[in-house]
């Protein structure tokens, strides 16, 4: 028997089904895997006790012609989902040792149709960053290296221990979230798939918030229809979450083999951005060529507003996140940092609880919800999002099916090489995403190609609201013409 | 004659007359049985933290979900005070750090409220009416409670009230006395009950006023206002009014201005002061809360509610006057407690009899209100039943006892803390003296026996009732003095 990591989680599944192997099998291949790679720090806590006995569990319920969809399946799970009874920390000092007494809907979800659940993944710091370098347990490494050189390279952010996890098989697929990009930027640069879902898809009931009205959780997985099938057990209306949308949930991997025979797919003008590589540009051609190989219609569409979209989301994003993270004080849980008076005890547990772009946005976002400023930021940016989100109405009011761009300007880039630098370098990397999260839109990232230099490349589609379907039928087109992607040896063992 | 008018309550100063301008801000805790964004309970009560949801204590990922009953609870009071229902309104955060607020902000509704503009009229001691204006009323949460007795040197946090839905209901500068003031109070409470939309506790907590003060001279615009926070009771709101009249007056008399502050009043000492300058004020950073869509509703849902809403105090003081025939004065004083006016019309129509209003509500007013007020409750509360005052009053119009006799019967079931009273005549014989010819005789020997006061009698009759009493006194009280009357004049020839 091969190495059941190598599976797929549709394979795994119906290997699981077809009784080949069983689910504590399957989880110990996965444990063991995991244990081997903590080079790339993408697991924060590992939890193979509770995965061997949920395992186990779903072995019998296997035997017993119960199984869920997800029966038996291992599955990591990012840090921002409050797991019951297990550590979570939204990888931030501030929340010490935090165990949540309560499950969160979408992992909730997902245990009752029977996944497994194998530790907790990194992200950046309450998911404000793009390299999950901002990580209070230190930085994930992507199993991904340039050609010819052992240099550490980053998995994309926040997402990027579920990234740097699902590339390297330390999981069938992780759960995830994205505010600008958190599951698409990291997907792209680890070549595998990430969509985030559109906004009131996924409950956000029980996610650490970092901008409530941009979060949303989705899945990364290695494949188009592993995606799917983790996205349908995400999904569904739930009454704690008032911004949860009642909308049918419909079989999203039925959609996969659905093709694209008929649809129009948009190519946005404005996201050829200035400095925008040749190779990215190429990718996105061929991207456009293996769609309209496959049937589809490809025509010019314009989102005018483009350009102010990075801009917008850096002043909503921190204003809600500064209003968020103030439950952060000490207080009733988590680190606290004793002063001499309540002020002082408030400054010093944020002081210290707190890392550097954490403390940036939230002063940012202070910023530009003071008095005075108000308008001239946060009332103006909201003003850009309607028309982003303007934009958008139109193109698919024109008849565009989807929109497909890059994901990102960029391979991924070195440990280190933006971190230190300006800000707004990174930012710079959520410059095709954002865009999707400010209209509220659902947005896939496939693999496409790798660059020069050998590390993957992903282009966005992005779809309707709540027309997830089309983006699984238009990825599988691009991932069967593009092939999969894994880093060539498994060098962190 | 005229109706009467308000009139300038001017205070004196060593330089003149000074007016005093007055706004209110009451936070009434909405009657609910959950909190606002929170399944929690609302009981008063219970040990610390007994009553704290995961979204009250604000854990990670912790998200609101608004209570229906609390936003038909705010359009009730909406409609109450007859102002604009928003069929759109949204929720903000009012961001600040204080440890009973474990969110880091309050969710409160800022540039949109529920409920807009709308006037409450009150009436003042010499039956004049003032219209006040209502600004706008606002759904918002309550924070906990810090405890600072607890331990030598940490503070606790008691998060039971922490997410209780408040109204704010806020007054426009129309009250310019601290008497206006207590009556707006007063008045406001008695329609929030009357709705059942707060139950107006206010020892409970569950209403309590921020008051804005300001001064000037009679005819100039407005000074610089003072909020004094957190009064509870309407005592003390008449009490914080008087003391920062008279210090701001004392200020600017003496050439100085007036800063503006929030001020806390101190009941023990009887004044108030500074909590914190304007210069201290926060920055509230108010933005549209994210977990939140707008609060949106259909006018079918208003127009329901509408439907549904009980008579308010206004509505049935007119009945009470126009349709039952009260004098104004009597139906403002029974509406004022909505058990009282609801004990009233019980009596009224006990039994499904026909009875005088105004007999049944001098009792009520009277001898119960009287009885009442020595056991210190509310006519309401007392032993009497509505039917036990109808019998009493039934009792009088029939002639079956006079009015002093009813006075006696009242009494005689205070003692035995019950009774009926038809029961209670028949068993003791204190029925009137209906037989005429015991009253005749009574009346003859009378006469007989006083020839001389029969003559002063004859040439002034108003001497007659001298007879009548004797009459009376002679039959033990038990004759109807009405009978009586008739035969002392037959008999005198007048």
């Amino acid at each position: 028997m091969s190495d059941l990591t190598d599976l797929t989680l549709a394979e795994a599944r119906d290997g699981l089904r077809a009784k080949q192997f069983s689910a504590v099998e399957l989880t110990r291949a996965h444990v063991q895997a995991m244990e081997q790679a903590r080079a790339l720090n993408a697991y924060v806590l590992e939890t193979p006790e509770k995965a061997l006995a949920m395992a186990a569990a779903s072995d019998a319920r296997i035997a017993a012609g119960e199984a869920g969809p997800l029966e038996g399946l291992p599955v990591g799970v990012k840090d921002l989902f409050c797991t019951e009874g297990v550590r979570t920390t939204a990888c931030s000092r501030i929340l010490g040792e935090f165990i949540p007494g309560y499950e969160s809907t979408v992992t909730a979800k997902l245990w009752a149709d029977g996944a497994v659940m194998l530790g907790k993944l990194s992200n950046d710091e309450f998911a404000m960053g793009s390299s999950n370098e901002t990580s209070c347990f230190g930085p994930v490494i992507s199993p991904w290296r340039r050609d010819g050189s052992d240099a550490a390279i980053v998995p994309g952010g926040s997402s990027g221990g579920s990234s740097a996890a699902v590339a390297a098989k330390l999981c069938l697929a992780a759960t995830a979230t994205d505010t600008g990009g958190s599951i698409r930027q990291p997907a792209a640069y680890t070549g595998t798939v990430g969509i985030k879902p559109t906004y009131g898809r996924c409950s956000r009931w029980g996610i650490i918030a970092y901008a409530s009205s941009l979060d949303q959780a989705g899945p990364i997985a290695r494949t188009v229809q592993d995606a799917a099938i983790m996205l349908k057990s995400m999904t569904g209306l739930d009454l704690k979450d008032t911004t949860s949308f009642d909308a049918p949930v419909p079989d999203f991997e039925a959609a996969v083999k659905r093709g694209v025979k008929g649809l129009t797919i948009g190519i946005p003008k404005e996201y050829r951005a200035p400095g925008m590589s040749a190779e990215i540009d190429a990718l996105w051609e061929r991207g456009a060529q293996w769609l309209r190989d496959a049937g589809a219609n490809v025509v010019e569409v314009s989102l005018p507003h483009t350009q102010y979209a990075l801009a917008a989301y850096y002043i909503i994003a921190p204003a809600e996140a500064s209003s968020n993270l103030a439950r952060y004080d000490g207080v009733r849980y988590g680190v606290r940092v004793d002063g001499k008076d309540i002020a002082s005890m408030y400054e010093n547990t944020r002081a210290a609880g707190f890392g550097r772009e954490v403390k940036r946005r939230i002063m940012t976002g202070t910023y530009v919800l003071s008095a005075g400023y108000y308008d001239a930021y946060y009332v103006r940016a909201q003003k850009v999002r309607a028309l982003i989100k303007r934009d958008f109405d139109a193109a698919f009011a024109n008849g565009v099916d989807a929109i497909l761009t890059p994901t990102t300007p960029s391979a991924a880039f070195g440990l280190g090489e933006k971190i230190a630098a300006d800000p707004v370098e990174m930012y710079l990397s959520d410059i095709f995403t954002v865009t999707v999260n400010l209209a509220g839109l659902p947005g896939i990232s496939v693999p496409a190609g790798l660059d020069a230099q050998g590390l993957p490349l992903g282009l966005q589609l992005i779809g309707k609201p709540f027309d997830e379907e089309t983006l699984f039928a238009a990825g599988e087109v691009i991932e069967q013409a593009a092939g999969r992607f894994a880093p060539a040896a498994s060098w962190w063992r | 004659m005229n109706a009467p008018v308000r009139m300038p309550k001017l205070i004196k100063g060593a330089t003149g007359d000074w007016e005093v301008v007055i706004g209110m801000e009451v936070h009434a805790q909405v009657s609910s049985n959950a909190k606002l964004f929170s399944g929690a309970s609302t009981e008063f009560g219970g040990d610390p933290n007994d009553h704290v949801s995961l979204v009250d204590a604000a854990m990670p990922g912790m998200l609101p979900v608004i209570n229906e009953e609390c936003v038909r609870q705010a359009i009730r009071t909406g409609l109450g005070l007859k102002a604009q229902i928003n069929l759109r309104s949204v929720f903000d955060r009012k961001n600040y750090f204080y440890p009973d607020l474990p969110q880091g902000y309050q969710i409160s509704q800022f540039k949109d409220p529920i409920v807009g503009e709308g006037v409450l009229t009150i009436d003042l001691e010499n039956g004049a009416q003032v219209e006040v204006g209502i600004e706008r009323l606002h759904l918002e949460q309550d924070a906990g409670k810090s405890l600072h007795d607890q331990h030598p040197t940490m503070s606790f946090v008691d998060l039971n009230r922490s997410g209780v839905a408040l109204m704010e209901i806020v007054s426009r500068p129309d009250l310019r006395s601290s008497e206006e003031a207590k009556a707006y109070v007063t008045k406001l409470r008695s329609i929030l009950r009357y709705l059942g939309t707060c139950d107006g506790d206010m020892e409970k907590g569950s209403l309590r006023a921020d008051v804005n003060v300001s001064v000037r001279r009679p005819g100039e615009g407005l000074g610089t206002r003072c909020e004094i926070k957190n009064v509870n009771s309407i005592r003390f709101i008449g009490q914080a009014i008087e003391y920062e009249a008279r210090r701001q007056i004392g200020i600017l008399e003496d050439g100085g201005v007036i800063d503006q502050e929030t001020r806390l009043f101190d009941p023990g000492k009887g004044e108030t002061r500074s909590m914190r300058s304007k210069e201290e004020a926060h920055d509230y950073r108010y933005f549209p809360d994210p977990d939140l869509l707008p609060l949106v509703f259909p006018q079918e849902l208003v127009d329901d509610l509408a439907a549904h809403l009980p008579e308010l105090p206004d509505e049935k003081k007119a009945r009470f006057i126009n349709v039952l025939g009260l004098p104004a004065y009597d139906a403002g004083l029974l509406v004022a407690d909505k058990d009282t006016a609801d004990y009233f019309e019980a009596a009224l129509n006990a039994g499904g009899g026909k009875r005088d209003a105004k007999a049944v509500a001098n009792w009520i007013m009277g001898d119960i209100s009287a009885y009442a007020n020595s056991v210190s409750k509310a006519v309401s509360q007392t032993f009497i039943t509505p039917e036990q005052v109808a019998g009493i009053v039934d009792l009088i119009g029939e002639g079956v006892i006079s009015g002093k006799i009813a006075k006696d019967v009242l009494a005689i079931m205070v003692e035995e803390q019950g009774g009926d009273p038809r029961a209670i005549v028949e068993a003791r014989g204190m029925k009137q003296v209906t037989d005429t010819g015991a009253i005749e005789k009574a009346v003859d020997e009378i006469i007989a026996a006083n020839p001389d006061k029969v003559a002063q009698a004859q040439a002034k009759p108003t001497l007659a009732g001298w007879f009548v009493g004797q009459v009376m006194k002679a039959t033990g009280g038990k004759a109807n003095p009405q009978a009586v009357n008739e035969l002392v004049k037959a008999r005198l020839g007048l």
